[in-house]
């Protein structure tokens, strides 16, 4: 495992920019992932650092070698798909053996054995190992293809949304095994997704990217906590941050156009009326849909709340983020 | 794999389909049946009005086909005496006697040189062409791939005469290596563009993750993709090998002695009195073989194949 490190890259398809100087240290044992809407560089970013594609400009290096000129096999990373990932004409073993069996490794067969046995266990697909990878589930098929990328032992797995076609339980399964097998083997990872959770639960460190560029890097707690934009902010949290005109609220900023209030940071019981809604009792919590001055509001109460719709409940903010014009956080 | 909500079709609509399904194979089978049938008749039988349908068979066709004979007046026939072999004394009965093999059997492997050897050449270079059009980024590309299809936009016998001229002066008249390279030209194009559709079918996610799993592009293209355009492969090998095999005014135009293949050779089989309609049918159905032993042998590829890549898995 090492240290990787991507240096001002660079790269445009057909005249449009996808990456925009995109800089960002990847600490050995780290746990790193990106997280940004469709288009925002994330699934590019990892082909950079696979060498599937190369930058216009800038570098990565991995363990301090510079990878200019090298081939994706002469990096030795390792690489989960998010689709398409499983050889259809071999079988799910043939699949697993797949990496350990090229010419750049040429694993001897009993170690083969060893290794493909021991992660079709973790992965609980040892009894399909025999079948034909496209006579797979969904779901089996994506873990056979984290399989194959854990068979090896690369300098950094690089996985794009490996759990994004899977239902709600496995995935929720997988989430922690990965983070297990990560957290016990010290290996690097690359991590791209859309789903906050995966951010929230796994990650060690969170690039959040938009529009190619990185706009926040730090670990899942600072950037929920300490987020530089609104655009960082409503990455992470769910429900989704609220923002509303800052003057709603006593004693903003001067230079504050936006207040932001995570759901829990709404103090019911004092300050100003809002009306609610609609209770959405979740278990666990209870969801108020407030309506505040013309403005819709979520947050979060007792579960066992005794709110009705149609009730009036005071409010007032704690702990708020304040934004300006541009989006920015005011610090 | 989708499913289908369709009912299931009522037994009448079955016996409808069925007898359609039936219908059609006898009108197809039907001149092969023919061809087949005239083979084991004796001439007599062959050129009957009407056409009879129960005969006795024989194999007098064959033996002639391979055959040359000649006829022998009666007295220098009974003085050569018994015939020692069994195709020998077929032949005696009409007076004739074999002379020696008939060149079928030379002409025949001239086929199957030419027609596979511009088979396996059509398909490793048109693998190799789709695939760099398919993946890679070739300058011109469209107009290079319209550039090989123009080469089929005319019939190929119309350029017969400047080929005659430069295989002349090429010393390529009448070689196997000229055949082959002809018909691998005049298939090249259709070959390109058949397994370009079918590689492009196939997502490049999966070379991109061999190339990850530490293979090399070519290994990933070996290991990787070629077994998943087999399909494309089956099916367009058999269109080639039926143009070249089926090739007849090339052949009769460029090929005399050496090189010359089955077609402009079968009509040739004159027989001692007359056209020999058996021996004819016999070269006939013994040219049907290869080509339908070798569309079997691909058949299972074939079926997605003939839908020109249209089926997904």
């Amino acid at each position: 495992m090492a240290e990787v490190i991507l240096q001002n890259i660079t790269k445009s398809f057909a005249g449009n920019r996808a990456l925009d100087d995109i800089s960002m240290i990847v600490p050995d044992g780290s746990f790193v992932v990106l997280l940004g809407p469709t288009g925002a560089g994330k699934t590019t970013t990892l082909r950079m650092v696979s060498g599937l594609d190369t930058p216009d400009y800038g570098e990565v290096f991995i363990g301090g070698r510079s990878m200019r000129g090298l081939t994706p096999a002469q990096r030795n990373v390792a690489m989960v798909f998010q689709q398409y990932s499983l050889y259809p004409h071999l079988s799910v073993r043939q699949n697993l053996e797949f990496p350990l069996k090229s010419p750049l490794l040429r694993t001897p067969q009993r170690i083969i054995d060893e290794k493909v046995n021991a992660v079709a266990e973790t992965l609980q697909i040892s009894h399909k190992l025999d079948n034909k990878a496209t006579a797979l589930s969904g779901g089996e098929m994506q873990r056979v293809s984290i399989g194959r990328a854990l068979v090896r032992n690369p300098q950094i797995y690089l996985m794009d949304e490996p759990l994004s076609s899977l239902d709600a339980k496995l995935r929720s399964d997988l989430r922690i095994e990965l983070k297990n097998i990560q957290a016990k083997s010290g290996a690097t990872l690359l991590y791209v997704t859309h789903d906050q959770i995966e951010a929230m639960t796994m990650a060690t460190h969170v690039g959040v990217l938009h529009e190619g560029k990185v706009v926040q890097f730090g670990s899942p707690r600072e950037i929920y906590e300490q987020p530089i934009s609104i655009y960082a902010a409503t990455r992470l949290g769910q429900p989704r941050i609220n923002v509303l005109p800052a003057d709603l609220f006593p004693a903003a900023p001067a230079n504050a156009k936006s207040i932001g209030l995570r759901p829990e940071h709404i103090h019911q019981g004092e300050g100003q009326n809002a009306t609610v809604m609609r209770v959405e009792h979740l278990g666990d919590q209870t969801r108020l849909h407030l309506s505040f001055k013309t403005h819709n509001l979520i947050t979060v109460t007792d579960a066992h709340t005794e709110f009705k719709g149609g009730e009036t409940v005071k409010i007032q903010p704690r702990k708020p983020l304040y934004f300006d014009a541009a989006g920015m956080r005011l610090v | 794999m989708s499913t289908y909500s369709v009912t299931e079709p009522s037994g009448r609509q079955k016996w409808f389909a069925g007898i359609l399904v039936v219908l059609y194979a006898v009108i197809t089978l039907l001149p092969l049946l023919w061809i087949i049938g005239t083979g084991f008749k004796s001439p007599a039988d062959a050129i009957a009005y009407p056409p009879k349908m129960i005969f006795e068979p024989t194999v007098e066709g064959y033996v002639n086909l391979f055959t040359t004979r000649t006829r022998v007046p009666e007295d220098q026939l009974k003085a050569l005496g018994e015939p020692t072999t069994w195709y020998d004394k077929l032949v005696r009965k009409n007076g004739v006697i074999i002379t020696g093999a008939s060149r079928f059997a030379e002409r025949f492997t001239n086929s199957v040189i030419i027609g596979f050897g511009s088979t396996v050449l059509c398909i490793v270079l048109g693998t190799a062409a789709a695939y760099a059009f398919s993946r890679f980024k070739v300058p011109l590309k469209d107009d290079l791939l319209f550039f090989i299809l123009s080469t089929r936009m005319m019939p190929p016998i119309a350029v017969a005469i400047p080929i005659f001229l430069m295989f002349r002066s090429l010393g390529l008249s009448d070689t196997h290596a000229g055949m082959i390279l002809l018909y691998t030209a005049v298939n090249l194009s259709l070959s390109v563009w058949l397994l370009k559709g079918f590689i492009d079918e196939i997502p490049v996610e999966y070379e991109e993750a061999a190339l990850i799993d530490g293979y090399t592009r070519f290994q990933a293209f070996y290991k990787v993709v070629l077994p998943q355009a087999v399909t494309g492969i089956a099916s367009t090998a058999i269109f080639c090998l039926i143009f070249a095999w089926n090739e007849y005014a090339f052949a009769v135009l460029l090929t005399s002695g050496n090189a010359q293949t089955a077609p402009p050779f079968i009509p040739t089989i004159i027989g001692v009195s007359g056209q020999d309609w058996p021996a004819v049918a016999a070269g006939a159905t013994i040219f049907l073989v290869p080509v339908m032993v070798f569309t079997i042998l691909l058949r299972k590829h074939l079926l997605r194949g003939i839908t020109f890549g249209a089926v997904r898995k």
